[in-house]
């Protein structure tokens, strides 16, 4: 019941690109989990436009998003990301790379019951600014914080 | 004595960089900490259990008869004694010239075939990369405990003493050029005294380890392979005489670290 | 058929916190092999985790999560002796289900 739910509720009430999806078709429905992959939010490159795919283009910068990272990747292949939000209401956490080809890393939805709490691995193309965009009760809310990705040695 | 004397001079000099090195130096530290709850080597070391228990080769036989110094089938403990000096063969042996005898007795193959693909690149796995995963968890804690008694075994270790000192190639390099001193490294990569019971306790029993640079496992010889094209040296061949001598140099002074592979590195 | 996923599913206080590490190549599209043709985006699209039918977690990815995806979250209403289901689906229409029992902490 949960997932089709979640997905016409978002058609529905969601601004310009989740619903263009919808109605051009890219939203694939069948099965018991209708995957949803929203493919013009993985092709913009700029901070600004993937916030507009999502739907974020008020976002606000707040304190209650919290970016563990560390400051230095010694490989850009792999970088270690851990994204808290403390607002209430947290329904979902996106992963933004500013520098990176396509900026939009990943987009996890965070169900009740669920802590607005994720760690994983990305890969950084160069340094850059990492933005954790969470969407609590229906705003937009994001963290900023720059990794410098560093030229290694031998990795022994 | 005349060339150490700049290097002296810097070091005197470093303070506002020095520091700069220091945090650097933290902050990469924590880089690996973060990275250390989720090892992407546990797959290979599942992959690896599986591939030991599966019937290959032209005998269609699994591994589970292989010899690693411990006796048929054991693996708890066989790496922490290895490289070492196996009877059937007669000559000194490390874990991944160990595993291509056993493809080539037990399973069959032909001695050409045992050592195909002992390299993963993008696209083609490498079993030996996951054998050896599998291998080295099975000795994790324990303390690396390698011969160094029979003939063989101090033969190989003086020929392996010969090649770590050795300056050859276009560079005039040889292994103790990077890892003859402490606290040297390469960019931001410390560089282990391998001669240094200290260092080489803590560095050389992190092999095999998961190399992100690389995306794979990437095992002992291959970092030797590594070192040698680094050196601009001619090509090390995979499991030859030479690559295991210089591992039984190299584990005379690791011998009491604790075993920590697979590892995870830069 | 993708090599199985790495679970381990366990209680943390009253949460059940879940790792997750995923055997995937993750290729970016971007990358050119040996032969100077570019080798063509595979990775993860979809995941999605589930306990006891409901979904406690959903994600789409693109091309820049690592290579061999590694996953950490937490959520309430586990209990040890119950399973986790974790569900992958790649954009080449590739699917992979592990499920892991929830241990104590």
């Amino acid at each position: 019941m949960d997932i089709r739910r979640r997905g016409i509720l978002k058609a529905g009430g969601g601004t310009g690109v989740l619903a263009l999806a919808a109605a051009a078709g890219l939203i694939r429905a069948g099965g018991a989990f209708a995957q949803q992959w929203n493919k013009a939010a993985f092709e913009t490159k700029t901070v600004a436009a993937t916030l507009k795919a999502l739907g974020g283009g008020g976002s606000v910068e707040s304190a209650q998003v919290q970016i563990i990272a560390p400051d230095i990747a010694e490989n850009g292949a792999v970088v270690p990301i851990t994204i808290e939000s403390g607002l209430a209401k947290t329904q979902s956490i996106a992963i933004l790379i500013e520098k990176n080809p396509s900026t939009l890393s990943a987009d996890f939805d965070i169900p009740e019951g669920t802590d607005p709490f994720i760690t994983t691995r990305v890969k950084m193309a160069e340094t850059s600014n990492i933005y954790a965009v969470v969407k609590a009760d229906g705003k937009y809310f994001h963290a900023v914080k720059e990794i410098k990705v560093t030229l290694g040695g031998c990795g022994g | 004595m005349r060339y150490r004397l700049p290097v002296l001079v810097l070091a005197a000099m470093c303070s506002g960089a020095c520091v700069a090195q220091q945090d650097t130096q933290k902050e990469i530290e924590r880089y690996r900490q973060l990275l250390a709850e989720g090892n992407p080597a546990d797959l290979f070391e599942a992959r690896g259990e599986e591939l030991w228990k599966a019937p290959r080769g032209p005998k269609k036989a699994s591994l589970e008869q292989c010899d690693l110094g411990l006796g048929a089938g054991v693996v708890k403990g066989a790496y922490a004694q290895l490289p070492r000096y196996f009877s059937d063969t007669d000559r000194v042996q490390d874990l991944e010239s160990r595993l291509v005898t056993c493809r080539v007795t037990l399973q069959g193959f032909t001695p050409g075939d045992a050592v195909k693909n002992p390299f993963s690149a993008p696209g083609r796995s490498s079993d030996m990369e996951a054998l050896a995963s599998y291998v080295a968890a099975e000795s994790k804690g324990m303390k690396l405990d390698a011969p160094l008694s029979h003939p063989k075994e101090v033969e190989a270790f003086r020929i392996g003493e010969q090649l770590f000192y050795r300056r050859a190639g276009p560079h005039d390099f040889a292994c103790v050029s990077c890892h003859g001193e402490t606290g040297r490294r390469i960019r931001l990569q410390e560089l282990p005294k391998l001669t240094d019971p200290k260092d080489a306790r803590k560095i050389f029993t992190t092999w095999p380890a998961y190399r992100v640079s690389q995306g794979t496992v990437r095992t002992m010889q291959h970092r030797l392979y590594d070192c040698y094209w680094q050196m601009r040296h001619p090509q090390l061949d995979y499991v030859s005489e030479a690559s295991i001598a210089l591992e039984v140099f190299m584990a005379k002074y690791a011998n009491g670290g604790e075993i920590q592979a697979p590892g995870l590195k830069r | 058929m993708a090599d199985p996923m790495r679970i381990r599913a366990s209680m943390a206080g009253d949460k059940v916190e879940v790792r997750v590490l995923m055997s995937h190549e993750m290729e970016t599209g971007l990358r050119k092999d040996a032969n100077g043709a570019l080798v063509p985006a595979h990775f993860i699209q979809n995941v999605t985790v589930t306990h006891a039918g409901k979904t406690v977690l959903s994600a789409q990815w693109g091309t820049s999560i690592s290579k061999n995806p590694f996953v950490h979250f937490r959520f309430k209403g586990g209990k040890p002796g119950e399973k986790v289901t974790i569900s992958w689906v790649d954009n080449k229409g590739e699917r992979r289900t592990d499920e892991a029992v929830i241990i104590s902490g």
